[in-house]
């Protein structure tokens, strides 16, 4: 034990070439970033205060965008988790074979060209789009609906990006059930619902959480998806630090921004570790 | 616990196929009220098939799983009350001891009072009454296997069956859990079915044992009877240990067929065989069916000791018989050194423990 506490010298030199790279190209830039959030004047003339987190949260367009942001986020977290639930599950009752299909087909968006993806959601989506012809054809609205630049457009598109990220980590987390639970379960009297959600789903908590904050990250950060599925007349945090910081070259105000958004998805991921940790932890130690 | 005593399960014309691999044919098994019975056989003779077929895991292709002569086949597992304890006990992780047994008396809506009152219960009959609030993981191996056995009684199941149930605990504990459920299935007279591989665990804890073999039923019978007279030669050299020697059916009697060994040598088998005086023949006797002395007599024939192993009370001799075929004696160590050389092997009285048809010789004279 105490050789795997205290790694020679040697050995933690090793990590030093990736501490350097952190440290040059994520720390540095980071700290760069909260140095220049504290500038007052646009200019940044050197006069340091809380001048552009003032600005921020007293204005109420502003919290609205951070708000919308965070929500659009669990929104397409919530479907995520809701059909990738089941589609993990599926996978793991599936032959090998079916299983690697399976698996492909929720990895494909992962090897597709963010942008491909999103222009061939955006002709989904469209007035025209194959969702609107078919919803017409059906007679289920008279009316085209409004998918594309609206928020349902974004949640939608983002669940699908972003599913891998939800699928694989319950996938991992299911295959590591013991299967004779569940028959354990059923030869006690228990039902396939009651096996489900007494059994199945708490032993798959740590595979929910894992997915949840993962999708949920990369949901409220994704700036290509939103800013093109949303349209102009949806503005989201990701856009809004890109405006501020290239189209009005307000370096502070867009700093100031970035660390008030990387603070606030933090403590979102901190409260579903905190969960994680009292329930989760307390099974597999 | 009386109430769960005595039911009778029957199997009746059970068989099971996957794709071509028939895991089970027609299996015939009436298991009487408050019996234990082993199913025993090598992996894959479809003693784990038979098991998740009465607990309902698996829906036979033919055939009925009967208890007290009425059928249960159309019911799901959760409505068989068969309780069942995995090899890996499969207590659910994130429960505690007293969660875990409460299981099935929750999930039949019985009430809290009742509930409590069985956990308690069962808790005191597995003698677990100090760890109910532990997890599983705090546990040994055979906590977890009272554990897994009192959450399996907590719902008084009409039948119980054990899954391998002492494959995963060290030596000195599994006589201790064998000892122990061997104890509670008495007390409860819960009927009982077990799986099992190892022949000294069922032989030691049957009523009667049902040998298995490549899906067929080989014999079905006390384990008195499985040992001393097995109905196949794979029963008699898969249960214990079996010498095989070549001889001839020399002749037929009431009390059984004369055969004659490879050195000539008629002996009285008291066995009978449906093969014709002159058939080639397997004599199987045991090592404690036989002796070694330095001195002949009737019925000895001469053989020449080639190991000897000394085991604590007991020695083992592998002899060479004269057709180059070895065999191998235990008897008791005498005071004396072991013997050496060319000695004589007798059989002892009405310890041979089968006649089986020789085909290995029917395919040597058709080479020839």
């Amino acid at each position: 034990m105490a050789g795997a506490l205290n790694p020679k010298p040697k050995d933690w030199a090793l990590a030093l070439p990736l501490a350097a790279f952190f440290t040059l190209f994520f720390i540095a830039p980071l700290g760069l970033l909260v140095a220049i959030s504290f500038e007052t004047e646009r200019q940044m003339t050197g006069t340091l205060g809380l001048g552009q987190y003032a600005a921020f949260l007293t204005d109420g367009l502003n919290l609205a965008v951070l708000r919308d942001t965070l929500l659009v986020g669990a929104k397409a977290t919530l479907l995520c988790l809701l059909f990738g639930y089941p589609l993990a599950w599926l996978c793991t009752r599936v032959s090998a074979r079916w299983q690697a299909v399976l698996i492909f087909l929720v990895v494909l968006p992962i090897v597709t060209s963010v942008v491909v993806r999103t222009f061939a959601w955006i002709v989904i989506l469209g007035r025209h789009g194959i969702v609107n012809e078919a919803i017409l054809a059906l007679g289920l609205s008279a009316q085209p609906l409004k998918l594309l630049f609206s928020e349902t457009g974004v949640v939608i598109v983002l669940a699908q990006v972003q599913m891998p990220l939800m699928v694989l980590p319950l996938i991992t987390t299911l295959q590591r059930i013991d299967p004779n639970l569940e028959s354990a379960s059923q030869a006690l009297g228990a039902g396939a619902w009651r096996t489900f959600f007494k059994v199945t789903l708490p032993l798959s908590l740590p595979g929910i959480i894992a997915g949840t904050i993962l999708t949920y990250t990369a949901c409220v950060t994704a700036f290509v998806t939103q800013s093109l599925i949303g349209g102009s007349r949806l503005l989201f945090m990701p856009m809004m630090i890109f405006q501020q910081a290239m189209d009005l070259q307000n370096w502070p105000f867009a700093a100031a921004v970035s660390v008030i958004f990387m603070v606030s998805v933090l403590l979102i991921v901190a409260m579903l570790v905190a969960l994680s940790r009292s329930r989760a932890a307390r099974l597999y130690s | 616990m009386s109430q769960s005593a005595g039911h009778a399960l029957t199997l009746r014309g059970i068989s099971h196929a996957f794709g071509q691999v028939v895991a089970a044919n027609a299996i015939d098994l009436d298991i009487r009220p408050g019996e234990l019975v082993s199913l025993l056989g090598p992996s894959g003779c479809g003693k784990t098939t038979l098991l998740k077929i009465i607990a309902g895991f698996l829906r036979q292709t033919s055939g009925d799983v009967l208890v007290d002569g009425a059928s249960i086949s159309h019911l799901p597992t959760n409505r068989r009350r068969i309780g069942i304890v995995f090899q890996n006990y499969a207590l659910f992780p994130h429960m505690s001891v007293a969660q875990n047994i409460a299981y099935g008396p929750i999930a039949a809506g019985r009430p809290k009072a009742e509930t409590d009152a069985v956990v308690s219960e069962m808790l005191d009959v597995v003698q677990m009454a100090a760890f109910r609030d532990r997890l599983p993981r705090e546990l040994s191996g055979g906590q977890q296997q009272r554990v897994a056995l009192a959450r399996c009684l907590a719902i008084r199941p009409r039948i119980l069956l054990l899954d391998e149930p002492f494959s995963a605990l060290d030596k000195n504990l599994r006589l201790d859990m064998q000892i122990e459920i061997k104890r509670l299935q008495r007390q409860s007279g819960i009927t009982t079915v077990m799986v099992t591989h190892d022949q000294e665990e069922a032989l030691g804890m049957s009523d009667r044992i049902a040998v298995l073999s490549r899906g067929n039923l080989e014999q079905f019978a006390p384990p008195s009877d499985i040992y001393d007279r097995p109905a196949s030669l794979f029963v008699n050299t898969f249960v214990g240990t079996a010498n095989l020697l070549r001889a001839t059916v020399a002749g037929t009697s009431a009390t059984g067929a004369a055969v004659r060994l490879a050195d000539g040598m008629v002996i009285e088998t008291g066995r009978e065989t449906p093969l014709p005086v002159g058939a080639a023949v397997l004599v199987a006797v045991r090592p404690e069916g036989m002796r070694v002395s330095a001195t002949g007599g009737a019925g000895a024939i001469g053989a020449e000791i080639t190991a000897v192993m000394p085991i604590g009370p007991a020695l083992i001799y592998e002899v060479a018989l004269i057709d180059g075929s070895s065999v191998k004696v235990v008897q008791e160590r005498e005071a004396d050194a072991p013997l050496e050389g060319s000695v004589f092997l007798h059989f002892k009285p009405n310890r041979i423990t089968g006649l089986f048809p020789d085909h290995s010789g029917d395919t040597h004279k058709k080479g020839n």
